[in-house]
């Protein structure tokens, strides 16, 4: 800190800077605060629906087992030949406190299902019954990966905001705070250091007066003895060439 | 056609059969958005496919059974994107266990340990 120049200009940045370092950390505390809050919440979702997710997927596992049961084994039937997805994601954006979060929503793209004829020897029944299931099991996967982003995604802001909210609150704040204290303690020192000047000066020069106005003093005195001393001759003459110091003499 | 992302699963043969009824399956020339483990499935073959839907563009979500999950752990451990989001899904023979899941360790841990 000992780079910055102790000026009266480099104080008013620095105190600039300091309310804008104050300003910022009050914003991302803010911000964290809010952070938190969504977290939470999403947090409390995810929990809930992964456990309701286990009831919902043995249901699921279930009727496919009744389905096996019922028309046989066509799982490789169901996983061969080529095929076109019938459900997608869509990727839509939600926004907390500036921070985008990914949101997937399910849409059926209208094509028809793979496989109609799957189970028209028997357990056609059965075989709705487990696409139904799978569905609404998809549906809820699919809502649980977006709670699941978010969260992920909250996280990581959530660490970055609370990583700069520290760092303004315990480096920046402080070292602005102490270039501002390294400025006023040289400031105030150079004011010192002038008055400490101008003192001495004063000193020096009243020193030199005192001694000035001895020395005249003397001499005046001087004159005066030796102008009554001395013939009247010279008299004229002296007068002459100190009249004017004459006068100043009267006044010390 | 190709508005909005797929959603691949890594499963055992009921889960997988199950999505696929549900209609999630999409194959193409370039390959499928699924794959079935089997018992004599190798697990470099699983590492492999998991890898290769990780690294599609046009997947939004990869369903994987927790079993397999906890197979290749380490590549999962590694996996460090958003997109596409890696969900834990129980299967038929193994009940799911929360404890074994990476955010569900993570909810709990910011919920205070005992969960809800």
């Amino acid at each position: 800190m000992a780079d910055v120049p102790p000026t009266r200009m480099n104080q008013q940045i620095f105190k600039g800077k300091k309310k804008a370092a104050e300003g910022g950390h009050k914003l991302l505390k803010k911000k964290a605060d809010a952070l938190k809050v969504k977290f939470r919440d999403y947090a409390k979702a995810i929990a809930e629906t992964k456990s309701s997710m286990t009831g919902d997927s043995s249901n699921a596992f279930f009727s496919m087992t009744q389905a096996e049961y019922a028309a046989g084994n066509f799982k490789q039937k169901v996983a061969e030949g080529s095929m076109t997805a019938r459900v997608r994601v869509g990727a839509g954006v939600d926004n907390v406190a500036g921070v985008k979060l990914p949101v997937f929503t399910k849409y059926d793209t209208g094509a028809a299902a793979d496989n109609q004829s799957l189970g028209l020897v028997g357990g056609g029944k059965k075989i709705q019954n487990v696409r139904e299931k799978f569905t609404d099991l998809l549906e809820m996967l699919i809502k649980l990966a977006s709670l699941q982003t978010s969260f992920q995604t909250l996280d990581e802001a959530l660490k970055v905001t609370n990583r700069r909210v520290n760092a303004l609150e315990n480096v920046t704040i402080p070292k602005i705070e102490g270039i501002l204290g390294y400025i006023a303690r040289e400031l105030d020192e150079l004011e010192r250091e002038d008055f400490t000047r101008l003192k001495l000066v004063q000193g020096k020069k009243e020193i030199e007066i005192k001694r000035e106005a001895a020395q005249k003093a003397k001499e005046a005195a001087k004159i005066m003895v030796s102008g009554q001393a001395r013939p009247k001759s010279n008299d004229a003459d002296i007068t002459a060439a100190f009249d004017a110091n004459d006068d100043e003499d009267v006044v010390f | 056609m190709d508005v909005g992302k797929l959603v691949a699963v890594i499963g055992d043969e009921d889960t997988v059969t199950g999505f696929l009824l549900a209609g999630v399956g999409h194959r193409t020339a370039e390959g499928s958005n699924f794959l079935i483990v089997k018992q004599d499935t190798q697990l470099t073959q699983v590492e492999e496919s998991f890898q290769k839907l990780s690294q599609r563009n046009d997947i939004g979500i990869i369903l994987i059974n927790q079993h397999i999950a906890n197979d290749i752990r380490h590549v999962l451990k590694d996996y460090n994107q958003t997109i596409p989001t890696v969900l834990e899904i129980p299967s038929k023979e193994h009940p799911y266990d929360p404890e074994q899941d990476y955010i569900m360790q993570r909810v709990n841990m910011f919920l205070g340990g005992g969960g809800i």
